[in-house]
């Protein structure tokens, strides 16, 4: 720092120069090289919406649809799938799964009865629609037909990434807490409905499914909420209900 | 962690508007409803800026505040956090600012 009543000459390499013993007031803190200023005003998650509208068109024009569940790691969304594409086989469901490691669970949907593809997304904590792509092109689901995609269990960043899909189904289960809608409201903000599962195992732990509304409905107020226990199948019949309604709003209106 | 790859784009951005040149700032707005949190993209950036031209560059954040529509009342509703409610009671809010999450300006040399 210089001092500004010193009047030393300075031996930094500036485009003016000062004579000795000229005192001046500035701070050290100017530019010394200028640069150019670039304009960009691009969305930092732009490529990746633009490849989610790609996927999404990719879909209708094969009138398929494609809904992407979410969740945190162990609320049961493979064991929720496992019976999905059994009691919907009429759908001809396909899987596309989604985890760091391993294709155990494309292993448990294939034995299953139904055709999976498993992208391993190694450090990385979400699908993103490049992968989707890729991973709809190795499925190349029938025309008509209802694609899952499980996404990495994590309850933080799946939210924040489009993948063309149709709608993001929350699986929440009851073990995890009621809390869980107010700490992770940005997951409940993007689903357009919640599955609330494990409900079976509700006269064994704490878990006000009241409180849990109530969460869901400050967060976001048009989201619905289905109990379900997809190991003992209580609610899934709202469930297929939903999906069937899904399936055939994706249909384009006859003329 | 999805600041990681965010924060990656962000750099890959600033290396397609650079034209090749030494990047030396890159101006990032990050709403405060988007998700993402300042301090983990600063944590992030110089790693990731590391061996492209942005490497070495200052990273200026600037954050804008949250703000909704009440589509009950109409009434603006003021948000430090990805839900709220209105006075008149309503939860049922239209974000109107705070999610963005966008490259600005570059600066060059």
């Amino acid at each position: 720092m210089c001092k500004a009543d010193e009047g030393h000459e300075h031996e930094h390499n500036h485009a003016h120069t000062h004579a000795n013993g000229h005192t001046h007031s500035h701070p050290h803190s100017h530019e010394h090289t200028p640069g150019t200023r670039v304009r960009v005003e691009k969305d930092v998650l732009g490529k990746n919406d633009r490849l989610a509208d790609y996927n999404r068109g990719w879909l209708a024009g094969r009138g398929v649809l494609a809904l992407n569940l979410v969740s945190s790691p162990g609320a049961g969304k493979t064991t929720l799938l496992e019976r999905t594409v059994r009691d919907l086989a009429d759908l001809s469901p396909t899987v596309i799964e989604g985890d760091q490691e391993t294709d155990r669970d494309a292993q448990r949907i294939r034995a299953a009865g139904c055709r999976a593809v498993q992208l391993n997304t190694g450090v990385g904590c979400h699908l993103d629609a490049a992968m989707v792509a890729r991973g709809l092109e190795e499925l190349n689901p029938a025309i008509g037909s209802v694609v899952f995609v499980e996404n990495v269990g994590n309850l933080v960043c799946p939210a924040m990434f489009d993948l063309g899909e149709r709608a993001k189904v929350v699986v929440c289960s009851v073990p995890e807490g009621d809390d869980k809608p107010l700490k992770y409201p940005h997951m409940f903000r993007a689903g357009r409905v919640v599955l609330l599962n494990k409900t079976d195992l509700l006269p064994y732990v704490p878990f006000d499914t009241e409180r849990f509304i109530e969460g869901v409905r400050q967060v976001n107020p048009t989201l619905r909420v289905i109990p379900v226990s997809a190991l003992r199948g209580d609610g899934l019949g709202e469930w297929y209900d939903w999906v069937r309604a899904q399936a055939t709003r994706r249909l384009p209106a006859p003329v | 962690m999805h600041e990681l790859g965010i924060t990656q784009e962000v750099v890959s951005l600033a290396t397609e508007h650079s034209g090749g040149r030494r990047v030396t700032r890159v101006v990032l707005e990050i709403g405060k409803l988007s998700g993402m949190l300042p301090d983990s993209v600063r944590f992030c950036f110089d790693l990731c800026a590391e061996g492209t031209v942005v490497e070495g560059a200052v990273l200026e954040i600037i954050e804008t505040p949250g703000l909704a529509r009440c589509r009950v009342c109409g009434g603006e509703v003021p948000l430090d956090r990805p839900f709220g409610q209105c006075v008149c009671g309503s939860t049922d809010l239209e974000w109107l600012s705070g999610d963005e999450l966008r490259v600005k300006e570059l600066e060059v040399v």
